[in-house]
């Protein structure tokens, strides 16, 4: 027996709808994902101390 | 025995010339300009570590089979690694393109690099797609059909079948993977040799002037 999914899965898929643009809201929460480490990348520091170049 | 070539030869003249191309210091250095000190820089080493799982765990699914991906525990776990691994390096190379354009990486003679990254890019979206061709599942078939209009409207269809799983399988797991280690390859040894691009106002660092990790 294999274990069963965290998340049930076991529906269709939930969509966004604006205008001619569909996108599942799993691949939306992705690029929103994407976004935010992009911004954090830029912004965070980074570990270590610093050198003179 | 002489190192020294003691007449031409066109192995001679490749190796003075790599050599000259890539000095090892360059090659596999220890030090970085201090610019390189960003989180924005570790998108690409992530992107080759999801691409290095992807492949280690599709050569996995290769040995075993269909059958085995299909019915089996420890096969179903591969099957996730496999996706998730790509999952996650299509997630870091987005995150990676995005701070190389903002940063336009194409800048001091790095326009190959860049190059070989978007064209290594776009491959591995066709990568993707023939890995989903291949899953051997009704989601496999569903895809196929709904492509093959596509692609046959372009003309590609009469050597790109996607309702042909044998082709598209050799695709996924022959030519497509060559094709993207072979550019990946050629992008990383450029970004050794031409250095990380320096962020706009930074100057270029000579490598004796970088400084170590």
């Amino acid at each position: 027996m294999l274990p069963t999914s965290v998340v049930n899965l076991n529906h269709n898929g939930h969509y966004v709808h604006w205008g001619v643009v569909q996108i599942s809201a799993a691949n939306l929460a992705v690029i929103a994902l994407m976004l935010v480490l992009f911004v954090v990348a830029l912004l965070a520091p980074f570990p270590g101390r610093r050198k003179r170049p | 025995m002489s190192l020294a070539p003691s007449e031409p030869s066109w192995t001679g003249a490749l190796r003075e010339r790599v050599a000259g191309a890539l000095p090892p210091e360059q090659l596999l250095p220890d030090r970085q300009p201090a610019y390189v000190r960003s989180w924005i820089y570790v998108f690409g080493v992530l992107t080759l570590a999801g691409l290095i799982c992807a492949i280690a765990s599709g050569a996995v699914l290769a040995l075993e089979g269909a059958a085995w991906w299909h019915t089996s525990s420890v096969g179903h776990f591969v099957n996730s690694l496999h996706l998730w691994s790509v999952e996650l390096f299509f997630f870091f190379m987005v995150i990676h393109l995005w701070g190389k354009f903002f940063m336009a990486a194409w800048r001091g003679k790095r326009a190959l690099t860049w190059i070989t990254g978007a064209v290594a890019f776009l491959g591995s979206i066709g990568t993707a797609f023939t890995g989903y061709l291949v899953q051997s599942n009704f989601d496999s078939q569903w895809i196929s059909t709904q492509a093959k209009d596509g692609i046959n409207a372009t003309g590609a269809g009469a050597w790109f079948n996607v309702l042909n799983a044998g082709q598209m399988l050799l695709w996924h797991v022959v030519l497509l993977p060559l094709v993207i280690s072979a550019l990946v390859a050629v992008h990383i040894v450029l970004v050794r040799r031409r250095g990380v691009v320096p962020p706009f106002g930074a100057e270029e660092i000579p490598p004796e002037r970088r400084v170590a990790p």
